[in-house]
């Protein structure tokens, strides 16, 4: 494969000799493990950890590969990549995750060397998307574009993706160990949920820190991270995660799976504990060999340059007139356009949840399609969002009409980003071999509830999250509804959580009740949202109504009284 | 009484198969052999010969019933392997069959 690059402007890490070289050696030893395997060189029990740690799955249907998107940044010549191994390789279609990520589900193991060599020729691999390691690194799909923003977490996302890649301390954790960063305080990076959660800001003089949050996690026993340093300074932001890393280490049990995310040490085995060794391992660590050199800071910080933004008034009139002039359109910009730092410009989500579609699949023909749209209108750069969306950060305000109407015309301009529509699903047992239950079917029974446009808006701000088992790779502690299929004797029920929240302030759900069977548990959705919509009082979020009445009213709505 | 089909996935592309009334592997889940209890076990154990062999991973038996001479899954999770995804018809097994069909 022929090398490409990023185009000037869009805000992605350029690979340099090294990590190319890295990365062609990385594909050459795959091939071979893949050659040895076949020809029974190899058996599964030796092969499975190395394709593990290349992102290969072994699901349902065939092998399914997970590709990192670093943060969730793709410059347009790497979707376009990835269009190209969905048409070539897989069905035409993949699968975005809440991790940023990209899944394909179709995948021939025989094939995996050449999609390999196909990825790195756009700077792409599926390095550390499995297995006990520090997996990608996950941060705001609007950093560098919201006006709210203090420090843009590209940068230190991309040096923690440095760090962390073949760690030779860090690939054999405990367990996997997940990282998310953000650098506004408003957070949308669901930082408490992550074993390590980065809050980045700036002190009264100007200097760049981190807030740091340790041992959130979802899963089976659900945790909020707790903060254990309010204040890490840049140059100690390396030291100071390896000194967390190394305690967890030493210290995460690895006797027991369900026991061995970092939360547990955190939040089980004394936060102050874990505290008191994390500083004598970062006092002990500090110095030369850890600290974060300015000068790499500022040659990361260029790959993230703004784009040459033109000098543009705050006020467009074209979108202000095709606002007035289209009902279609105004609805769109009102759920997918939000404000931009820059001037006469916005950031645009590209919702990937049509009603009673695939939560998160995009076909290769979109991915092209959104591709050409950001070279256009977005200096050739799109943001997977966790929520599995995507966003064009930089859009100018004039282009927001001609933008909508190509979206539109390629099945991308449903108007329901942060609506209750816009839910999130894991693959669930459609795909995932450790499912217990469907998460898709229920989630297209629930947005065709909800399909009616007024409605959704009159809802307002309602997150429903769902996941298929308790691993909750659909978010379900978080949403303000949330769902857990489980398994009862081989037929799937479907169990619901109210109130759970992913900000800085954020909640885990609380059940409601037994489980119900999947057309039940729409119905029950929909009687919690009609109880809401009764109970509310002017300016209340679900959220807000719930903390004021209780859990008590929704649960005599679906149980009765007790 | 209680049937069990043998399944695995192969090697080379990851494909579903069943284990056949040949001890061959077949591809559509209709076809499959259906043991009681006792001869569920020695296939199984004839059926991790073809893992030996890499020819196919991940063996394990799971719950069927015979209908009109076709071998069917009693529980979900077999029901989508062998179908292929309940949301969209035209990829996975499912798809297969319409072709043939067409």
């Amino acid at each position: 494969m022929t090398y490409l690059a990023p185009k000037r402007h869009a805000g992605v890490y350029r690979y340099d000799e090294i990590d190319r070289q890295f990365l062609n050696e990385r594909v050459a030893e795959y091939r071979g493990q893949v050659a040895r395997r076949l020809s029974g060189a190899l058996t599964e029990d030796e092969f499975k950890p190395l394709r593990l740690m290349n992102g290969l799955y072994l699901q349902l249907h065939a092998y399914m590969l997970r590709i990192a998107i670093p943060y969730g940044a793709l410059a347009t010549h790497q979707l376009r990549g990835l269009a190209r191994i969905g048409r070539r390789w897989d069905k035409s279609y993949g699968h975005f995750t809440t991790r940023q990520n990209l899944q394909f589900h179709w995948i021939r193991l025989e094939d995996t060397p050449e999609i390999m060599a196909e990825l790195a020729a756009i700077d792409m691999h599926a390095i550390q998307t499995s297995g006990n390691c520090i997996r990608n690194v996950t941060t705001d799909q609007f950093a560098g574009a919201a006006p709210d923003e203090v420090v843009d977490p590209r940068v230190y996302a991309e040096i923690l993706r440095q760090w962390s890649t073949i760690h030779p301390e860090f690939t054999y954790l405990p367990r996997k160990f997940k990282i998310a960063i953000t650098g506004s305080a408003n957070d949308r990076a669901a930082i408490r949920v992550h074993d390590v959660g980065l809050l980045a800001k700036r002190n009264e003089a100007g200097e760049i820190g981190f807030a740091v949050y340790v041992g959130g996690g979802l899963g089976r026993t659900p945790y909020l991270g707790a903060k254990v340093s309010d204040w890490v300074g840049e140059q100690d932001l390396i030291a100071y995660l390896e000194a967390i890393l190394r305690v967890y280490n030493q210290f995460g049990r690895r006797d027991n799976l369900y026991k061995a995310r970092i939360k547990i040490l955190v939040h089980q085995g004394g936060k102050q504990k874990f505290i008191d060794n994390v500083e004598a391992e970062f006092a002990r660590i500090r110095g030369p060999k850890y600290r974060l050199d300015p000068a790499i800071v500022e040659a990361i910080e260029r790959n993230f340059a703004p784009p040459p933004f033109e000098e543009l008034p705050p006020f467009s009139e074209a979108f202000d007139r095709a606002k007035r002039e289209d009902a279609a359109f105004a609805v769109w910009a009102r759920n997918s356009v939000r404000d931009h730092r820059a001037p006469g410009y916005a950031s645009v989500t590209i919702s990937l949840k049509p009603i009673g579609g695939v939560t998160g699949d995009i076909t290769s023909d979109q991915m092209d399609i959104v591709a050409d749209l950001a070279d256009r209108y977005s200096f050739g750069e799109v943001r997977v969002t966790h929520e599995q969306n995507l966003v064009l950060a930089h859009v100018r305000q004039d282009d927001l009409f001609d933008l909508w109407k190509a979206l539109d015309a390629a099945g991308l301009g449903t108007p329901n980003a942060g609506l209750i529509t816009d839910l999130i699903t894991c693959p669930g047992l459609d795909y995932c071999s450790l499912a217990n239950a469907r998460s898709i079917p229920i989630g297209q029974e629930i947005q065709k509830r909800f399909a009616d446009q007024q409605r959704q808006h009159d809802i307002g701000d309602l997150k429903i999250k769902m996941s298929g088992c308790i691993n909750a790779c659909g978010h379900h502690h978080l949403g303000a509804i949330g769902i857990l299929g489980v398994d009862k004797k081989g037929e799937e029920f479907y169990q619901i959580t109210l109130g759970g929240n992913a900000e800085l302030d954020g909640a885990i759900g609380d059940i409601v009740g037994a489980a119900l069977p999947p057309d039940e548990a729409v119905d029950a959705v929909e009687s919690i949202v009609d109880l809401y919509l009764e109970r509310r009082q002017p300016g209340e979020r679900f959220l807000d109504t719930l903390a004021r009445i209780g859990m008590g009213p929704f649960k005599e709505k679906l149980y009765g009284a007790a | 009484m209680e049937l069990k089909a043998i399944t695995a996935n192969r090697l080379r592309d990851g494909a579903v198969v069943w284990l056949g009334p040949q001890g061959d592997w077949v591809e559509r889940v209709e076809l499959a052999a259906a043991f009681d209890d006792v001869a569920a076990k020695a296939a199984l154990a004839d059926a991790e010969r073809s893992v030996t062999a890499n020819v196919v991973v991940g063996v394990y038996a799971f719950e069927v019933e015979v209908v009109d001479g076709a071998t069917k899954p009693l529980r979900q999770r077999e029901r989508i392997r062998a179908q292929g995804p309940s949301i969209r018809t035209d990829v996975g097994k499912q798809a297969d069959a319409l072709d043939r069909a067409a």
